[in-house]
């Protein structure tokens, strides 16, 4: 990867925003004065701000880094993980689920399948759900560490504990407010840096019925930039629905329709959004019920329309390319720093012993252990008798046909900002990747304190206890969190094995609460070898599928392959659909084979059969979460119809 | 009651804000710079933009202070 220069004006703008987090810190430290401060915000925080740091907490860097990568690759389709994906999932939390769990006043998510069916449930989840948060926010902080070594030449070690360090100062001073007030940060943040450089990427395109025209001609020749060999009609990349509807062949994502709306509309985002503590905790913290059904409606509004910020880049990356305008290229991928001296070394070979064409190119591809592209690598060999062993590099390295899409947004950043600009966008990124580590830390806190520690380790101390336990907690989970950093930096396929776990444990969870909230016949012991042999199930399906184009081991297919997929992509929301029918099929045949233990009164407040209708009378009918829930998915209908 | 949200997003998009603001106007004659922003002085635009959001922000921050004081 290029490296930037930074100013002492882009650094003045870095070291506000960490003044910013932990002047935020310590405002909030007076305000800590129990257990319930600190891990559920008093509930006190008004509806806007735990809204905005709802779908904060989901924006993660690697998010928004990914996005655009998508965006380059697929396309409009890549919006589908926000519109299907998301808005009908966080509505459907609104107006049913949220009553369960703000109204029962259980603390976590894994609380109320205590309190809905026993403590197996529970554990089973607070352990799963507690190694998965530290894995994502190691995962995130090793991206971050790697980022500013590549990008800024700052030492790994010392960037992944100065930001770690910065997090840990202030959530342990102000607890899960701290947290929810740095993503509201980070949301403006993002917001704020990134617009500009849209707005100039869209400028010089030329404007949106320009870049449909250049993302046309990538879609008939993909192969022009890089993105593929096979081409598809000129509205693949620019129609959401359109080139779905075709069939997995027709659009980029190798995607059909019922994957898409089935697997991640319904499976994936409803799992994701309606029983990950991460997100519901935010919607915890709220100050009455009011305002706790209204956080994912609000944070909605922003979610339907982030697309414009970071899908959108990728899009005008790919039009850029196309046009190839200022030589602007997709970033390569970096050939490795110990393969250089191959690599000159047979720059050197070929041109002296004289092999041209295709085998000259083939020498050298497997030199740098990536593709090449044939014209520019005939160009280095014919200059380079003249050229330094550097300059042969560099070139060579420009010649590379593979793409880094994780590389597109930088690329654009670089490309449009000026120093000063260039601060605040980096800032923006630096903040996303921070604050994503503090929402993991303080969901891991609570868990940890109140579904682990206070329910199995040592019940009935005093409120002061459990805080001390707590900010032990916080410590801890930093330190496993740099732990997993490391991990995920020695081994490269680290971060490919901690998903597919995300994928076994995410999907089958929701068919349980699904059917614990709205069935009062499914009992513990159903739930538990349901849950539990739902994910062993979607384990096994991981196991005899592999999408086309990869080999069997990671990636599935080790103990043989009874389906393939067109992509991966398309195995991941079929192994989605698959988890959470087999574990809703389990629950439903182990609970009516075994006695409900809770009578009707002590499952009121818990399952929606049983539980008194909240009152409306006193809101105005606009204010209602069902009215405004149906008004979002109208707009969002809109959007869909506009970039069909 | 709990920090009011306003003050410090204010306050450092304020800061933020007036510093691009300042820079761009100083470095305005340095055409070669803002040739990557399409030659438009992106520093002192978005700058005055930032400024603006963050003394909305802290405007609203001192009138729900007042409103609390009130009560």
């Amino acid at each position: 990867m290029q490296s930037v220069t930074l100013g002492w004006m882009d650094y003045s703008i870095m070291l506000i925003y960490v003044g910013a987090v932990l002047g935020i810190g310590q405002a909030l430290r007076k305000y800590m004065k129990s257990s319930s401060d600190f891990f559920l915000s008093g509930r006190s925080i008004p509806a806007w701000v735990t809204g905005l740091a709802f779908i904060s907490a989901n924006l993660g860097a690697l998010e928004l880094v990914g996005m655009a990568a998508s965006g380059a690759k697929y396309g409009m389709m890549t919006c589908h993980f926000y519109w299907i994906g998301a808005i009908l999932a966080m509505t459907f939390l609104s107006v049913f689920m949220m009553p369960f769990y703000y109204g029962s006043k259980a603390r976590s998510v894994p609380e109320y399948l205590n309190m809905r069916f026993d403590g197996r449930v529970r554990c089973l989840n607070s352990i799963t759900f507690a190694v998965m948060t530290v894995f994502a926010s190691g995962i995130s902080m090793n991206a971050l560490a790697k980022l500013l070594q590549s990008l800024l030449g700052w030492d790994y070690h010392l960037s992944l504990w100065i930001c770690s360090g910065v997090v840990l100062l202030y959530v342990l001073k102000g607890g899960l407010t701290s947290a929810i007030y740095t993503e509201v940060l980070q949301f403006f943040m993002i917001v704020l840096g990134f617009s500009p450089v849209v707005y100039l990427g869209l400028k010089e395109v030329g404007g949106w019925s320009v870049l449909k025209e250049k993302l046309a001609g990538v879609a008939t020749n993909p192969a022009s930039i890089g993105v593929g060999d096979k081409a598809f009609l000129p509205d693949a990349w620019t129609g959401a629905w359109s080139p779905m509807l075709k069939g997995a062949s027709a659009n980029p994502m190798g995607v059909d329709l019922f994957a898409m709306v089935f697997g991640l509309g319904f499976v994936l985002a409803f799992g994701y959004w309606c029983t990950n503590f991460l997100v519901v905790q935010r919607a915890m913290a709220a100050k009455d019920m009011s305002a706790a059904r209204r956080t994912p409606l609000i944070g909605a509004i922003p979610k339907m329309l982030i697309p414009a910020l970071v899908i959108l880049p990728g899009m005008i990356a790919a039009g850029l390319a196309f046009s190839g305008k200022d030589d602007y290229r997709l970033p390569p991928k970096v050939i490795a720093e110990s393969a250089y001296v191959n690599v000159v070394a047979a720059v050197k070979h070929v041109a002296a012993t004289g092999v041209t064409g295709e085998a000259a190119v083939q020498e050298i591809a497997k030199a740098a252990g990536l593709k090449m592209m044939s014209g520019k690598v005939d160009a280095i060999i014919k200059a380079s008798p003249n050229l330094s062993d550097a300059d042969i590099s560099a070139r060579v390295q420009n010649a590379v046909a593979e793409n880094d899409y994780d590389g597109v947004i930088l690329s654009l950043i670089k490309r449009y900002c000026p120093t000063g600009l260039l601060g605040l966008a980096l800032t923006a990124l630096l903040a996303s990747f921070m604050s994503g580590m503090a929402g993991n830390v303080t969901a891991f806190n609570t868990i940890w304190t109140y579904d682990l520690y206070q329910a199995y380790l040592a019940k009935g101390k005093s409120d002061a206890h459990y805080m001390w336990m707590g900010k032990a907690a916080t410590v801890a989970g930093i330190l496993i969190s740099i732990g997993c950093a490391y991990f995920a930096a020695m081994y490269n396929n680290a971060m490919d094995v901690i998903q597919l776990v995300f994928g076994f444990v995410n999907a089958p969870l929701f068919a349980t609460f699904l059917l614990g909230m709205f069935w009062k016949r499914i009992t513990a012991t159903g739930a538990f070898w349901g849950l539990l042999l739902g994910t062993t199930t979607s384990a096994v399906f991981h196991a005899l599928t592999l999408a086309t184009g990869n080999a069997p081991g990671v990636k599935g297919g080790y103990l043989g392959v009874v389906q393939s997929f067109p992509s991966e992509m398309a195995q991941n929301f079929w192994l989605a659909s698959f988890a959470f029918l087999a574990c809703l099929l389990l629950t439903t045949v182990l609970s009516l084979a075994t006695k409900q233990n809770k009578t009707d009164a002590e499952l009121t407040g818990l399952v929606y059969s049983l539980t008194p209708r909240i009152p409306q009378a006193d809101e105005a009918w606009y204010m209602r979460p069902g009215v405004q829930a149906l008004a979002l998915l109208g707009v969002c209908l809109v959007l869909n119809i506009i970039f069909w | 009651m709990t920090l009011d949200i306003c003050w410090p997003i204010g306050i450092m998009f304020s800061l933020v804000g007036a510093m691009l603001a300042i820079f761009g106007w100083v470095t305005k004659a340095s055409g070669e710079m803002y040739k990557r922003s399409l030659d438009i002085n992106i520093n002192l635009w978005w700058g005055l933009f930032l400024l603006a959001f963050g003394v909305l922000m802290l405007l609203s921050a001192y009138k729900n202070a007042q409103k609390a004081k009130s009560k």
